[in-house]
């Protein structure tokens, strides 16, 4: 059995108005907000990257979990703006939560998935005898060129889960799906990523997230009403209920876990970010679907049960933590991106 | 600056880890090699000592006028902060409006980038502090 | 021990000397200082500097033989000393030269102090002077000088209620002190409308409650008092040269409403030359920040501890009060080459002592004193000087 141990995420404190962005740049704020079903998102400090926003994350899920941080066998940072072109961000967070120097650690890339297949390879050293906890990290300070549709989305957040064999959370099973396709890149040494605009849709994000869920629902033998709760990456606000819709789960169902329209995309954070806040109100018994998607382009997909540890568990609230808030103009938030 | 330097201050600027005199119990932050109460009685009685990393704000200062690896992130609120296990340390308090930030202020350490040597070079992470939440 | 006495003094203008090297301002210092002694060259056995970082300034360290060679002294082959105590720098070439001379290994002593810091940048002087702090532990986290300092002044403000208006009514006195003393590097007076409109550097500190950049330097020539007499009459006896240290960190002092360094170097500067506080007739103090003064004055026991800020807002320091104090302009007007800095002030009190400071003399001074930091407070000198 594998099951998620504890969970500890992090969104800066920061936010910008979708107002506030397309005042910049002539658009009609009213008009985006409905388009991307976005209303503002969240900005890291200027002494946040990806870095701290882990190793904040990697913290609160260790004292969550009541864990010796000394027994952490592998740690996985996925993102893709990790502080270093090369140097791990995960040695940084295993050094700042004391769980250096005897495990395993890496980073991951495989753009607003890498943190979910850091949570499949976990699974896998669980199942494998060969660690007794590890510790996968989703985690972003997402690029945007100035002016980019991207801007209105591009957030910072981060999440850390910790597997182990038993927790609050069981993990039934995992399914992927992965082709080679190009909706969204950067390429070494360009500060901003570039993308296919509509071509991120259909052939993209779509066809794997559908892929990927039905493949897994095909092997647990479930279908949409089995689950209480849906999680898919979120990107802006409209993809993951439209993609709900087309595999036939209701807004009641991924309405606890849908943090875009109010924090924005965090990338490798986004649907791990989702399932956190969808655990925060989880009953034992509950069941949960989670899908990720990584541009470029993969899908996990995870079957998740809650146990009745869930209840004596220090449960974080995440929705109230992003309730704290501080709203910056296009200026400071220039200036905290390191823009100007 | 070669990386060595701040290297060999990883547990300490990360985790708060300090000393503790072994002979008479106090604690250090910074760590210290010798007790100045117990002296040749500390020699070689300094154990790790990790503190908890919260504690009151005993003066501050904002920042106007910051030095060279600090440009752009003025202003910024510095302070002397008593640490709860009794040490002080000076440290930048982060997310708190100059205006909010007073002398009797609880706060907590958080981890943030400190500096980075140039673009080129490596980035240094440490401690900072924002408000304890009540 | 020997009785030792200042016999010559001479120090460059003060200010930002585009035109002069730190090797213009060694020598120029240097051979003022002789001329005054009416010593020669050759009569010189050894010298002693104080320099806070011509390295991390003119990238020049060494500086010892290179101020013999400025000198054109190299020829004698004298030892030659550099001396480091941050801003203190140059009261401890002062004291190492009284050393030297008190235990007779030297009879004639040239003691300088130079600091040349307009060859960088402004954020680089503040990251040169930063460096007289704790560098891995407050440095590092972007703490700066004037940083310190505004703690501190916070710190006593919040303690004793000390006010924005007192802080600044030291620059002010200063400013005035400054404008008669025409190697100061300021000139004009200010008001303290004109300080609390200043940019703020460190709140609560606004630039004008700090010293500024400043080139200079100066020298004094030291003397057994027994010998001294066959150079000149214009004598200046050295009653008493102490010094102290605490932790070059402020976070591990045991407080922070004074320098406990300056409480200590002072108490024991009254005893070795048998006087009161209230026996002092003109002080030159460490004020690199308007809140360094208040606390000297404080930390030397002209005034109660908490009522330095009022006693100063009142005229109690100023040419005419109860103690006057920084006649030069301080370091405030006078201006702050570092290391210059604890020798500029020998220079004040020995003019004050012989009566030739103009129009910023104190009538009838006897005894004068020199207060000496170093960073913010790990290094503290204290000098008494007396009429003969």
């Amino acid at each position: 059995m594998v099951a998620i141990v504890g969970y500890g995420a992090y969104v800066p404190r920061y936010r910008i108005k979708v107002e506030e962005i397309a005042r910049m740049w002539g658009d009609d704020p009213a008009s985006i907000s409905r388009g991307l079903g976005i209303y503002e998102k969240s900005v890291p400090a200027i002494d946040e990257d990806t870095a701290t926003i882990a190793v904040e994350a990697a913290r609160r899920a260790v004292k969550s979990a009541g864990i010796d941080a000394g027994e952490i066998g592998a740690i996985y940072v996925g993102s893709e703006s990790h502080p270093y072109a090369v140097k791990p961000t995960a040695t940084i967070v295993a050094e700042a939560i004391g769980a250096t120097p005897y495990l395993t650690a890496a980073d991951y890339e495989f753009a607003c998935k890498a943190g979910t297949a850091g949570i499949q390879n976990c699974m896998a050293l669980i199942k494998a005898g060969m660690i007794k906890y590890g510790m996968a990290i989703g985690a972003d300070v997402a690029q945007a060129a100035p002016g980019d549709a991207l801007e209105y989305t591009a957030a910072a957040g981060g999440v850390a889960y910790i597997i182990g064999k038993d927790g609050i959370a069981t993990i039934n099973e995992t399914a992927s799906f992965t082709t080679d396709t190009p909706d969204f890149w950067r390429r070494e040494g360009q500060p901003y990523p570039g993308h296919g605009e509509r071509f991120t849709g259909e052939p993209a994000y779509y066809r794997h997230i559908t892929n990927a869920a039905n493949l897994l629902m095909e092997k647990m033998g479930t279908k949409p009403s089995d689950y209480d709760y849906a999680v898919f990456h979120q990107p802006n606000g409209k993809f993951p209920r439209r993609v709900a819709k087309m595999l036939g789960f209701s807004d009641e169902q991924i309405k606890h876990g849908l943090l875009c329209p109010i924090i924005g995309n965090t990338y490798s954070g986004s649907a791990m970010l989702g399932l956190a806040a969808t655990l925060d109100i989880a009953k034992p018994g509950d069941r949960i679907i989670m899908v990720s998607f990584g541009s470029g382009a993969g899908s996990d997909a995870f079957d998740i049960t809650v146990t009745d540890a869930i209840e004596s568990y220090p449960r974080q609230n995440i929705r109230k933590m992003i309730e704290k808030k501080q709203y910056v103009d296009y200026g400071l938030y220039m200036k905290y991106r390191g823009e100007i | 600056m070669a990386v060595p330097r701040y290297w060999r201050e990883i547990p300490a600027r990360y985790n708060l880890i300090g000393k503790r005199c072994k002979v008479c119990g106090r604690v250090y932050f910074p760590p210290r090699n010798i007790c100045p109460v117990c002296r040749r009685k500390s020699v070689g009685q300094m154990e790790d000592y990790k503190l908890k990393g919260t504690g009151v704000v005993e003066s501050y200062t904002i920042i106007h006028v910051p030095p060279p690896h600090f440009e752009g992130e003025e202003p910024y609120i510095m302070a002397l902060i008593k640490l709860d296990e009794g040490p002080y340390v000076t440290g930048q308090i982060v997310e708190c409006d100059e205006k909010d930030v007073h002398i009797g202020m609880r706060v907590r350490a958080t981890f943030r980038k400190i500096m980075e040597d140039g673009e080129k070079g490596a980035i240094y992470y440490g401690y900072k502090f924002v408000k304890e939440e009540e | 021990m020997r009785e030792v006495a200042v016999i010559g003094i001479g120090m460059t203008k003060f200010g930002e000397l585009w035109d002069k090297s730190f090797r213009d301002l060694v020598a120029e210092a240097g051979v003022k200082a002789i001329m005054d002694a009416g010593i020669e060259g050759k009569d010189i056995d050894a010298m002693y500097i104080g320099g806070m970082s011509s390295g991390g300034f003119v990238e020049q360290e060494h500086v010892a033989p290179l101020a013999i060679e400025v000198a054109g002294l190299e020829d004698f082959h004298i030892p030659a000393t550099r001396v480091e105590g941050a801003c203190a720098s140059g009261g401890l070439a002062m004291r190492q030269g009284y050393i030297a001379v008190a235990s007779g290994i030297h009879d004639i002593v040239l003691v300088g102090g130079a600091e040349k810091m307009t060859d960088v940048v402004g954020t680089e002087a503040t990251n040169v002077l930063a460096s007289a702090a704790d560098r891995e532990w407050e440095a590092f986290f972007g703490m700066t000088f004037p940083g310190l300092y505004a703690l501190m002044a916070r710190y006593h403000m919040h303690k004793y209620g000390t006010t924005q208006e007192q802080l600044a009514s030291v620059a002010v006195k200063n400013h005035y002190n400054g404008s008669m003393n025409p190697n100061a590097q300021f000139n004009r007076k200010i008001s303290i409308e004109d300080v609390l409109a200043s940019p703020m550097v460190a709140d609560p500190l606004y630039l004008l409650d700090c010293s500024p950049i400043t080139d200079g330097a100066a020298a004094a020539i030291l003397a057994p008092l027994d010998i001294a007499k066959k150079y000149t009459d214009k004598i200046v006896k050295i009653l008493a040269s102490t010094q102290a240290s605490d932790t070059i960190s402020l976070h591990n002092r045991k407080r922070f409403d004074a320098l406990p360094a300056a409480i200590h170097a002072a108490r024991q500067a009254y005893k070795m030359a048998g006087v009161e506080p209230k026996d002092i007739d003109v002080a030159e103090v460490h004020d690199c920040f308007t809140i360094a003064e208040i606390m000297a004055i404080e930390d030397l026991g002209f005034f109660e501890k908490g009522k330095g800020g009022k006693a100063t807002e009142e005229g109690l320091t100023a040419i005419d009060g109860q103690i006057p104090i920084n006649t030069s302009g301080g370091l405030k007007a006078k201006g702050h080459p570092v290391g210059a800095t604890g020798v500029a002030q020998i220079n004040e009190i020995v003019m004050q002592l012989r009566g030739e400071a103009g129009k910023r003399q104190v009538k009838d001074a006897e005894i004068g004193l020199t207060h000496n930091v170093g960073g913010s407070g790990g290094t503290a000198v204290v000098h008494i000087l007396g009429v003969i």
